[in-house]
C-alpha cells in the first residue's frame, strides 16, 4: 500500500485535484484507494461521494463514543474509492489538529490500514500548510511516506509550497517520508511552467505534473462529481488521468532542500519579469 | 550514636562544586544564581539573579503557573467554588485538603474545600472547545451548591485551544446573578507560581474587592495579606491579633471568605508577610483605596512580636500600644521556656532553607531563635526584591516573561480613597523610624560567607547536602524522601507535613519542639540497611 498526502496552499485545488486523480487511479487504472479528508470543513471527498452526506470520524466518535466500527466512518464512493472525513471543530474553537492526531488514530485502531483491505492507496488531502503539530500529522511516523504539493505560478503559492517542504524536511530526517514531487494546478501566470519546473529542480524534485487551467472542472463540482465521472470524454479528464498514472509510476522520492527566501524571490523576479 | 563527622568545605569551594558538572554556558548562568553572601553597611549584598526561567533538562523545584494561581492565592478561601477548566490532574493536585486549613463557623457555613471542581476534559474537549462544558460545570455547581461566587481557572490545554474563559464568567455571571470570574493561569504562562500569584491578586482586586460596603465595624482595623493558613498559622495569628482587640478584617486568603475579600478595603491598614505573591494587592489597594501596607513577619516569637508593635505604633494609641505589650508578656513566658528545653539540643546545629517567596526568608528567624545557624537558602519564585531588598527595584530588568502578564492601571476611587494617615502622623512616624511599603529581602539578615541560591534544583540539593551536611533541611514534598534517603531530617514548609502551626507565639513553641524532635532522632543511623554492612554473601569480579 501507497501512503501519499497532498498538501500545498489553502484554495490551491487540494482536494479537487486529490479527487480527480483519485478517480484516475480507480477508473483507468483499477486501483483501491482510500482517501483520508483532514479538513474540519469535511469536504475533502465530497466529489467522490457525490455530496456531503456523510458523518466525520469525530463526529460519529462523540455520538456512539467508543463503540465504533469502520463502516460507520469509511463510506464508498465513486468506483474503487474509499472515503472518511476526519472532520473537527467549528471555525474559531477547539483543535483540529487534536482532531485530526485522533481520528487517524482511530482509523489505525480499526484496521482501517490492515493487509486485509488489500489497499493500493492511502490518500490524505490536508487542509492548508502545516501550520502545527497536528497537521503534520500525517507526515509523522511514517503514516503518509510520499508527499506531493499542490501549487501554482502564484507567489504565495509557491511560498507555501517551500514552506511545507520545511516540514517534510524536519520529518524525513527521522522517518520514511519523501517529497514525491510539485503538481502545478495552474492560474494562466506567465511563464507558470516552467517556473515550477525550476522550483522543483531547485527544491531537488521534479514537477510531476501540469494541469490546465479548466472550467470543466467547475462544471463537474457543481454536479458534485470528479470530472472523470462527470464527463469521461473531456480533454481535462483525461489530464487527470495522466496525473495518476505518473504518480502510480513515479520512481522519484526525495529529501527536499527547501530555498532561502531570497532565492525564490529570485526566481520569481527571473521568470515574473520574463516577456513571454 | 555516632558522631557525625564533619570537615565543611569554605563556600567558595561549595559553589565551584555545584556548577563543575554544568556545560559551560548553563554554569554562567547558575554562577549568577548561586551567590556567596557578603552584607556591607548593614544592607547592602550582592546581586543574584531570581524569576528568570529554569534551563530545560534541570529537575527544578518550582511549580507551573496555575499552581501559584489557584493553589497558593484562592484555593485558601472556603466559600468561592473553584472550578478548574482542564484535564482531571490539574484540579485533583492542586486540591489543597492537607495543606491550608479553614474553619467555617456552623455546621451549615458554606464549605467547598471538601470538593475537588474541575471540568475534566476530555480529547473531545480539545479538539471541539471546552466553553459548552464548562458553562454546564458553572450550572451544574450553583444549582448544587447556590454559592456566592464562583471562580474559573484555565489549565494549558485551555490556552492552546482558546476557550474563551472570561466570556464564559461574564455570561454566567448575568444569568445566574452571582460573581463569576475567570483566571488566565495557564501553567505555562511564567517563570514559575509567581505568574500565577499576579494573575490570582490582579482579578480578586478587580472583580471582588470592594464589591461589599457593608459597614465592617471593630477598632483598629487591618487586612494580613500573604497569610495562607498553612497547618493552621491563620487561627494562631487570628488568636493573637483578637487578644490585642486589631480586628482582622481579612486575610489573603488563610481561613478567608469572599465577604473578606469584598469588604477588604475598609481597612486601615495592610499587613503583609509573603512579600512575594501578594505585594501587587496591597499596592493596589493602596493606590486604589488609600490603604497603607507595611512588611511584617509572624514567623518566629520575636518577630511576632515585632510586627505587632509596629502594628500598634502605626495605629499610635496608647489602649493598643499597652495592649500589645500586656500580650507579649503573657504570651512570651512559654516561649522562653520551650526554648530552655530544645535549645540544648538545637544550638550550633546548621540549617538550610530552600522555600517559597518568602519563607526561605522567615523560617530563619525561628532557627535564629534556637541558635541554629541557617547555612544556604533561596527562593523557588522569588524575584530580586524579596532577596535583595525593595531598594533594587528600580534595577530589576523586566523582561518578556514578566511582560506576558498584565499590568493593571489602578486610580484612586471617586468616593472611597480615603488617606488614613494625615501628613501630621506621616511625619511623626518617619521620625520615630516607622517605614512603610519596605521590605529588605532575606540577604541582608544573613550572615556574610553563606550561601543564597535561586531556583535550587535536585542535583544542587544533593551537592549541598554531601558537601555542608546540614543538619535539617527545609523544602516541600518534591525534595523530601531524596533528602531523607541521604540520612538528613527534612521539614516540609509548604505543607508541615500535616504538623503546625508554627506561627506567632504558640506555633514558635511547636516549630522548635519538631525540630528538636527531629534533628535528635536517631533513626538515620540506622539508614544502613543490615546487608550493607555485614553481607550474607560476599565475593569479587573476576576482573578485581
Amino acid at each position: 500500500m501507497r501512503k501519499v498526502a497532498i498538501y500545498g496552499k489553502g484554495g490551491i485545488g487540494k482536494s479537487t485535484t486529490t479527487q480527480n486523480t483519485v478517480a484516475g487511479l480507480a477508473e483507468a487504472l483499477g486501483r483501491k484507494v482510500m482517501v483520508v479528508g483532514c479538513d474540519p470543513k469535511a469536504d475533502s471527498t465530497r466529489l467522490l461521494l457525490g455530496g456531503l452526506a456523510q458523518k466525520s470520524v469525530l463526529d460519529t466518535l462523540r455520538d456512539e463514543g467508543e463503540d465504533v466500527e469502520l463502516d460507520d466512518i469509511r463510506k464508498p464512493g465513486y468506483s474503487t474509492t474509499l472515503c472518511v472525513e476526519s472532520g473537527g471543530p467549528e471555525p474559531g474553537v477547539g483543535c483540529a489538529g487534536r482532531g485530526i492526531i485522533t481520528s487517524i488514530n482511530m482509523l489505525e485502531s480499526l484496521g482501517a490500514y490492515e493487509e486485509d483491505q488489500k489497499l493500493d492507496y492511502v490518500f490524505y488531502d490536508v487542509l492548508g500548510d502545516v501550520v502545527c503539530g497536528g497537521f503534520a500529522m500525517p507526515i509523522r511516523d511514517g503514516k503518509a511516506e510520499e508527499i506531493y504539493i499542490v501549487c501554482s505560478g502564484e507567489m504565495m503559492a509557491m511560498y507555501a509550497a517551500n514552506n511545507i517542504c520545511k516540514g517534510i524536511m524536519k520529518y524525513a530526517e527521522s522517518g520514511a517520508v519523501r517529497l514525491g514531487g510539485l503538481i502545478c494546478n495552474s492560474r494562466n501566470v506567465d511563464n507558470e511552467k516552467e517556473m515550477i519546473e525550476e522550483l522543483a529542480r531547485k527544491i531537488g524534485t521534479q514537477m510531476i505534473y501540469f494541469v490546465p487551467r479548466d472550467n470543466q472542472v467547475q462544471r463537474a463540482e457543481i454536479h458534485r462529481q470528479t470530472v472523470i465521472e462527470f464527463s469521461p470524454e473531456h480533454g481535462q479528464a483525461q489530464h487527470y488521468r495522466n496525473l495518476a498514472k505518473a504518480i502510480d509510476e513515479n520512481q522519484m522520492f526525495v529529501v527536499p532542500k527547501p530555498l532561502q527566501i531570497a532565492e525564490l524571490e529570485k526566481l520569481l523576479m527571473d521568470y515574473g519579469l520574463f516577456e513571454a | 550514636m555516632a558522631l557525625k563527622h564533619k570537615s565543611i568545605p569554605d563556600v567558595a569551594t561549595v559553589k565551584e562544586e555545584l556548577l563543575k558538572k554544568y556545560p559551560t554556558k548553563v554554569a554562567r548562568k547558575r554562577a549568577k544564581q548561586i551567590v556567596i553572601n557578603d552584607v556591607k553597611d548593614g544592607d547592602v549584598v550582592p546581586e543574584v539573579q531570581a524569576n528568570v526561567r529554569t534551563t530545560p533538562g534541570i529537575i527544578t523545584m518550582r511549580g507551573c503557573t496555575y499552581a501559584g494561581c489557584k493553589g497558593v492565592i484562592l484555593g485558601p478561601t472556603r466559600d468561592i467554588v473553584n472550578i478548574t477548566h482542564g484535564p482531571i490532574g490539574c484540579g485533583f493536585y492542586s486540591w489543597l485538603t492537607r495543606r491550608n486549613q479553614t474553619k467555617a463557623p456552623l455546621e451549615s457555613s458554606e464549605n467547598f474545600m471538601p470538593y475537588a471542581f474541575s471540568t475534566d476534559m476530555q480529547d473531545e474537549d480539545i479538539i471541539f472547545g471546552g466553553e459548552k462544558k464548562l458553562i454546564a460545570a458553572i450550572q451544574e455547581a450553583y444549582d448544587t451548591f447556590h454559592p456566592k461566587a464562583i471562580a474559573i481557572f484555565a489549565t494549558c490545554p485551555v490556552g492552546l485551544i482558546g476557550d474563551d474563559i472570561h466570556a464564559v464568567a461574564r455570561k454566567m455571571k448575568e444569568k445566574l446573578g452571582i460573581n463569576i470570574f475567570a483566571f488566565s493561569c495557564e501553567g505555562y504562562k511564567g517563570v514559575s507560581q509567581s505568574a500565577g500569584h499576579h494573575i490570582a491578586n490582579n482579578q480578586i482586586f478587580t472583580h471582588v474587592v470592594g464589591e461589599d460596603d457593608t459597614p465592617k465595624l471593630g477598632e483598629y482595623k487591618i487586612n494580613m495579606l500573604g497569610e495562607y493558613n498553612i497547618g493552621g498559622d491563620a487561627f494562631e495569628l487570628e488568636r493573637v491579633l483578637e487578644k490585642c482587640g486589631i480586628t482582622l478584617v481579612s486575610t489573603f486568603s488563610g481561613n478567608s471568605t469572599y465577604e473578606h475579600f469584598a469588604t477588604a478595603h475598609q481597612a486601615d491598614l495592610n499587613a503583609v508577610m509573603c512579600h512575594r505573591s501578594i505585594n501587587y494587592v496591597a499596592e493596589m489597594m493602596e493606590t486604589k483605596y488609600g490603604i497603607p501596607w507595611i512588611k511584617v513577619n509572624f514567623i518566629g516569637a520575636e518577630s511576632s512580636a515585632k510586627s505587632l508593635r509596629k502594628i500598634a505604633q502605626y495605629f499610635g494609641d496608647k489602649k493598643l500600644i499597652d495592649r500589645v505589650e500586656e500580650v507579649i508578656a503573657e504570651e512570651m513566658p512559654a516561649v522562653h521556656a520551650a526554648l530552655e528545653d530544645v535549645k540544648p539540643f538545637t544550638e550550633g546545629k546548621t540549617a538550610m532553607l530552600f522555600v517559597g517567596g518568602s519563607r526561605a526568608h522567615h523560617y530563619q528567624d525561628l532557627f535564629t531563635e534556637m541558635g541554629m545557624k541557617t547555612i544556604a537558602a533561596g527562593y523557588e519564585f522569588a524575584h530580586r526584591d524579596d532577596y535583595e531588598g525593595r531598594k533594587v527595584m528600580p534595577s530589576i530588568k523586566v523582561d518578556a516573561d514578566s511582560r506576558n502578564i498584565e499590568e493593571i492601571e489602578v486610580a484612586p476611587d471617586a468616593t472611597r480613597f480615603v488617606p488614613r494617615k494625615s501628613d501630621e502622623d506621616l511625619k511623626r512616624l518617619a521620625e520615630e523610624g516607622f517605614t512603610f511599603k519596605d521590605y529588605e529581602g532575606m540577604m541582608p539578615q544573613m550572615e556574610s560567607d553563606t550561601l543564597v541560591i535561586d531556583d535550587l534544583n535536585q542535583y544542587e540539593a544533593d551537592k549541598l547536602i554531601e558537601l555542608l551536611k546540614p543538619d535539617v533541611f527545609c523544602a516541600g514534598i518534591k525534595e523530601k524522601f531524596s533528602v531523607q534517603k541521604m540520612g538528613v531530617p527534612m521539614k516540609q514548609l509548604h505543607s508541615y507535613d500535616y504538623g503546625g502551626p508554627y506561627a506567632g507565639f504558640r506555633g514558635a513553641v511547636n516549630f522548635y519542639t519538631e525540630i528538636k524532635r527531629l534533628v535528635t532522632s536517631k533513626v538515620w543511623n540506622d539508614l544502613k540497611a543490615p546487608w550493607e554492612e555485614n553481607p550474607e554473601l560476599s565475593a569479587t569480579y573476576v576482573w578485581e
